[in-house]
């Protein structure tokens, strides 16, 4: 079984961030996303101000720049497409170096590249400083559908279990001398995924008896009640207040 | 108070029938005073998880009665006898399903509607009593299998039932792990049902025993004499381990 941390993202520290209440962390971050996509792409200086932003809640944070670069990897995927655009796109073009590029193109690839990675590095600092169970805690104060939130804890709590279960099958499977080597055997490796969607299954039901054992009704009972003051909400608030201002400003000058 | 309101379970003519026609229980009569500890013992496939499903309402339909401290289990009274009947259950990853030890101790009292300090209180007596006070914290599967089982009797216990119900609670412990549990659960104040294979565990903790077999209970006695009578062993394929004779040791004390 796994030891350690709850989580790999997070990062154990005391800082503001830190102490700030889940649910008012996670409404700065949802307002702060919605500021910057709604911000015209055109004002590239205000970009510059919102990555500014990040890194002065990274600061407060105690969150090593490095740490941070290294999570924002996850988003290389997105930047491949980002790169494709100005080569796909239609519309009038220029040239670059000697390739023809597409001026919407480019255009339409800094949007989703800085955009992308300013959302990115947002939700990667609400990860570093918040743990995960707090998070779900969060999400419950701010009203989400109780059964997204109990599906999601539920992956929490079981995401070893099962993983230590498909580690097991895959011992067995090797100690009778399997090995996966090309499309001939990809049957054997469905058929385990079949047996551990079983297994889990089971354990689904088994789980089910063990709440309705003790009372469950259908909804999770409130043991952490999360509540947060004034100035909590405003000192989280802060970050999406300063971006709405420069957003405004992106739409004015 | 009359007799029959002190008795903590009370089974009567419980048979019942899966919907697929397989008749497990086949009229199930016993009763277990309060603050006895009992081992229902029986083969694979005699009908026992059937019956703890009964106990607690989880299974109904069939015809019989069971009453938990003059309770009868029914649709009617289901939220007080769930919580007065504290199932723990073979795999304690199934029983501990929340992020955290404290969560999951809590989650049976919150249902039940307590919070607060009453309910934090109720929390740190529950895990004291089972000695995983300072794990309050952890997420249970950092835990070791044997610290599990005993957090899971902890989530049971703090529901403050009027009968325990343990489904093997020795399988897959190491024999530390075993011991520290058969001492936590000789310390408890509370009527014990356990269910097992362990016929040696049966030995050391429950003085009297249930032997379930073909869905009727097939005999009711002292665990000793039980486990000595080689042909009612036989007869219903309970085998103690090579070389082991029950009258060499002394029977399990009852309740001082």
């Amino acid at each position: 079984m796994g030891a350690g941390h709850a989580h790999k993202l997070y990062r154990h520290g005391h800082s503001p961030v830190h102490a700030l209440p889940p649910h008012t962390k996670l409404a700065a971050v949802f307002a702060f996303v919605v500021v910057v996509v709604s911000t015209p792409r055109e004002a590239m200086w205000a970009f510059a101000v919102y990555a500014g932003l990040l890194a002065a809640v990274a600061y407060t944070a105690r969150v090593p720049a490095a740490f941070l670069l290294k999570r924002l990897l996850i988003e290389v995927p997105f930047v491949a497409f980002a790169v494709l655009l100005p080569f796909v796109a239609e519309g009038e073009r220029v040239d670059v170096l000697g390739l023809s590029l597409s001026v919407s193109g480019l255009w339409g690839g800094w949007n989703v590249l800085a955009k992308g990675t300013l959302g990115v590095a947002a939700s990667v600092l609400l990860a570093s400083t918040t743990e995960l169970r707090e998070l779900l805690l969060g999400l419950q104060r701010l009203k989400l559908p109780p059964l997204l939130v109990q599906i999601a804890s539920f992956m929490v709590r079981y995401g070893d279990v099962i993983t230590d279960e498909m580690r097991r099958m895959r011992i067995a499977r090797e100690s009778r001398g399997f090995e996966a080597r090309g499309v001939r055997h990809w049957g054997v490796l469905a058929k385990s995924a079949g047996a551990l969607f079983i297994r889990s299954y089971e354990r689904g039901e088994r789980v089910h008896l063990a709440m309705v054992s003790r009372g469950y009704a259908g909804s999770m009972p409130v043991i952490d009640e999360v509540t947060a003051s004034r100035a909590q909400w405003s000192y989280a608030l802060a970050l999406p207040s300063a971006a709405l201002v420069v957003c405004l400003l992106g739409w004015t000058l | 108070m009359d007799p029959v309101s002190t008795a903590s379970l009370e089974v009567s003519g419980l048979a019942f029938a899966y919907p697929d026609g397989h008749q497990a229980l086949f009229g199930v009569d016993f009763s277990i005073a309060r603050g006895e500890r009992v081992a229902l013992l029986g083969p694979n496939g005699a009908g026992k998880t059937t019956l703890v499903l009964h106990l607690n309402g989880i299974l109904t339909g069939g015809t019989g009665t069971v009453t938990v401290a003059g309770l009868e289990v029914g649709r009617r009274h289901m939220a007080e006898i769930r919580r007065r009947v504290g199932i723990v259950f073979q795999d304690p990853d199934d029983q501990l399903f929340m992020p955290t030890v404290r969560e999951d101790v809590a989650f049976g009292p919150a249902a039940a509607g307590l919070k607060g300090p009453e309910l934090e209180e109720r929390v740190d007596r529950a895990l004291g009593l089972v000695g995983m006070a300072e794990f309050k914290d952890r997420p249970p599967h950092h835990l070791s299998f044997g610290q599990r089982r005993r957090v899971a009797v902890a989530t049971v216990l703090a529901m403050e039932p009027e009968i325990l119900v343990l489904d093997e609670p020795s399988s897959n412990l190491d024999p530390a792990s075993r011991r520290e549990l058969a001492d936590i659960l000789r310390s408890l104040d509370v009527t014990v049902l356990m269910v097992t294979h362990d016929l040696l565990y049966a030995l050391e903790l429950c003085p009297r025993s249930l032997i379930l077999s073909d869905g009727v209970i097939a005999a009711d006695g002292p665990t000793r004499d039980l486990l000595a009578d080689d042909a009612l062993m036989r007869a219903h394929r309970l085998e103690l381990p090579y070389g082991f004779d029950p009258r060499s040791v002394p029977a399990a004390p009852g309740r001082s």
